[in-house]
């Protein structure tokens, strides 16, 4: 089987982030980095891949991203994938969610994977969403935010948390799964790994190769349009103490609890 | 196309908090709209005519398992198509980002999340949503057939308006070809049965990853018991998922929420949906070796340092204190 893992490019987390004030978008400059959820997702694929059982042939990470972005696919490939699709266009920017939902099952058909895995969230977007908007254009089922996973007869069967305690799903192939952070540890690429990875084949889409008409995609496609930017309400700055000396901290911590009467 | 409807979320017979939040809220925003909310139940077994209380002028209930999205999106798209209503809202939870974002999907409508305020603009719909750690917050216009809005939990109150009970409609639907693929095995068990009053607790200290191993819990414990009887060991989702601690100890959106008069949050990084399961405390002392994390924005005293030196000196000075009354 195939599985096809959806991988995004965030700013790293070195970087102040801040919104541009005139588009209300990420703004993109400084390091960016593969977002570290989706690393969960990899490192789920390469389990399955060393199950025999589960006879998985080949991994494709997949982005939708600036030209920047193909950097976050040779990680992905350092981490484990066989080969990369990068979904890169100028008609893609600013797409919201459902428009980047969209484009990317649209990719997702020409891969044609048995099993699509994804984060658990975009460290820049944080919609929890993307994967479930997906799996619906797909017309695949989909469950988000799994912790442990398991493959047999042509079905998934996935445990994850929800409101009031922890549920079974089973889904029936293909289907698509959101991985929570808590599903596995992903193993650091070795040195070799990090240097096959730019040899690995890395293939670049257009909106244009997908089929997809303009007005689909990028500001044009997009339902969901920003509008403004408001200031939240500060809390109070916190009293910041550096420890160096435990003992000190300690004694500083006790006089903040009595001066708080909590003790 | 002025209505609103909202899903309203419930196990095992009980409304979910959050979800008669956004359903209060959906009256209010019908209100500007020029309509009605209304609400829709599906999978569950709670009183629906009930949720006249909480704004509904009438309530949609369905069969299906609960626990999934795909019925939920198969139940309101039905609805969503015959065109009264402008907008559905979701008072958020993991349920509530799947059927959304799937349910925008399936309509091509614009879709906004973890919102905290909602209102009509210019005839246009505008979800407030914040942004990169609720430094900012984004203002989202909605356009498309319908708007989608995900509120963040708890954004919304509920408010009981002590209105009568709704009508209640039994709805019909054709389950979608995800929904026939998707199967509940087992629903809402409790992990690691061990009771933990958290939400009584006056002190609550909370461990999470940068404990290192389930074996460190023992120093939140020794803390919690120097604190006294009153203090209890709470946990993030990231570590009860791992296995180091129960769900019953998990604060957060899937979680518990506390307000104790002291919380203490060691080796946790203050994701957001831990942050709303806490934020109501009192006061707020968080250990973490990372000067950057998000947990100092909305702490009101910030130790920058490792918990492992810092908690079983914390618990020794208390019990010096104690011995010496
Ligand atoms: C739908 C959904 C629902 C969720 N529900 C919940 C919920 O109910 N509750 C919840 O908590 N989370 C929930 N989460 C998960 C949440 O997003 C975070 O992943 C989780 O809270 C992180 O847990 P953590 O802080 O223990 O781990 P991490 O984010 O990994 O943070 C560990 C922290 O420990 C620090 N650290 C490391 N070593 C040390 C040391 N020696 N001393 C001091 N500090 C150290 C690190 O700097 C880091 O900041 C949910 C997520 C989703 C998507
Ligand atoms: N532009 C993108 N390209 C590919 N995958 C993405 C993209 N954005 C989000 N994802 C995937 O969807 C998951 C959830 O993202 P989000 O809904 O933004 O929190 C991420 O962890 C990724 O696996």
């Amino acid at each position: 089987m195939r599985i096809a893992v959806l991988v995004k490019e965030i700013p790293d987390a070195t970087v102040r982030k801040r919104l541009d004030p005139r588009s209300g978008r990420l703004e993109r400059s400084g390091e960016r980095t593969l977002n570290p959820h989706d690393a969960h997702a990899i490192e789920a694929a390469v389990r399955l891949r060393e199950t025999p059982s589960a006879a998985v042939e080949e991994i494709v990470a997949v982005t939708m991203g600036p030209a920047s972005a193909s950097r976050a696919l040779h990680r992905a490939v350092s981490l484990g994938a066989d080969r990369s699709v990068h979904l890169c266009d100028d008609a893609f920017a600013g797409s919201d969610l459902i428009a980047t939902a969209q484009a990317l099952a649209a990719a997702l058909e020409r891969i044609e994977p048995d099993l699509v895995l994804a984060g658990q969230q975009s460290d820049d977007g944080e919609c929890y969403a993307l994967g479930a908007a997906v799996g619906e254009y797909l017309h695949w089922p989909a469950l988000t935010q799994v912790v442990a996973l398991e493959l047999r007869d042509g079905r998934v069967r996935c445990a994850r948390q929800a409101e009031y305690g922890y549920d079974t799903v089973e889904l029936e192939l293909p289907a698509l799964v959101g991985v929570g952070d808590a599903l596995n540890e992903p193993r650091y690429p070795s040195l070799k790994a990090i240097m096959g990875a730019r040899n690995r084949p890395l293939e670049t889409l257009t909106a244009a190769d997908l089929g997809i008409a303009l007005d689909q995609v990028g500001a044009a496609g997009s339902r969901a349009r920003w509008v403004g930017v408001k200031q939240p309400a500060r809390r109070p700055q916190a009293t910041m103490i550096e420890d160096r000396d435990a003992e000190e901290t300690v004694a500083r911590i006790i006089a903040w609890l009595d001066e708080r009467r909590v003790i | 196309m002025a209505d609103v409807l909202v899903h309203v979320l419930d196990h095992d017979g009980q409304f979910n908090k959050s979800s008669l939040g956004a359903l209060s809220e959906g009256a209010r925003l019908a209100g500007e709209l020029g309509g009605e909310a209304h609400a829709a139940v599906i999978g569950g077994q709670a009183p629906c005519a009930a949720l006249g209380r909480y704004g509904a002028a009438r309530v949609y209930r369905a069969g299906g398992p609960a626990g999934v999205a795909q019925p939920v999106v198969d139940a309101m798209a039905g609805l969503m198509r015959e065109g009264r209503f402008a907008c559905a809202l979701f008072g958020g939870g993991l349920l509530g980002h799947e059927a959304g974002a799937a349910l925008a999907a399936r309509l091509g409508a614009g879709i906004a999340v973890e919102v905290t305020a909602t209102g009509v603009r210019a005839g246009r719909l505008v979800a407030e949503r914040p942004v990169l750690g609720d430094s900012q917050i984004s203002e989202i216009e909605l356009s498309g057939p319908a708007g989608i809005i995900v509120a963040r939990i708890g954004a919304f109150e509920a408010l009981d308006r002590g209105a009568g009970d709704a009508p209640v409609e039994d709805l019909a639907f054709e389950p979608s070809a995800p929904a026939t693929r998707v199967r509940m095995i087992e629903h809402g068990a409790q992990r690691g049965g061990e009771e933990a009053d958290i939400e009584a607790a006056e002190v609550v200290v909370a461990g999470g990853r940068g404990l290192g191993g389930p074996e460190a819990f023992a120093l939140c414990e020794e803390l919690a018991r120097a604190f006294g009887p009153a203090a209890a060991v709470g946990a993030t989702r990231a570590v009860v998922d791992a296995g180091w601690y129960p769900y019953a100890a998990q604060v957060g959106q899937t979680g518990k929420t506390v307000a104790p008069k002291l919380y203490i949050a060691a080796g946790i990084s203050g994701q957001i949906q831990h942050k709303v399961g806490m934020q109501g405390s009192e006061s707020i002392l968080a250990i973490n070796t990372d000067a950057r994390a998000p947990i100092f924005e909305f702490t009101d005293l910030g130790i920058v340092g490792d918990l492992h030196r810092i908690l079983p000196r914390l618990a020794a000075a208390l019990r010096a204190r104690g011995d010496g009354r």
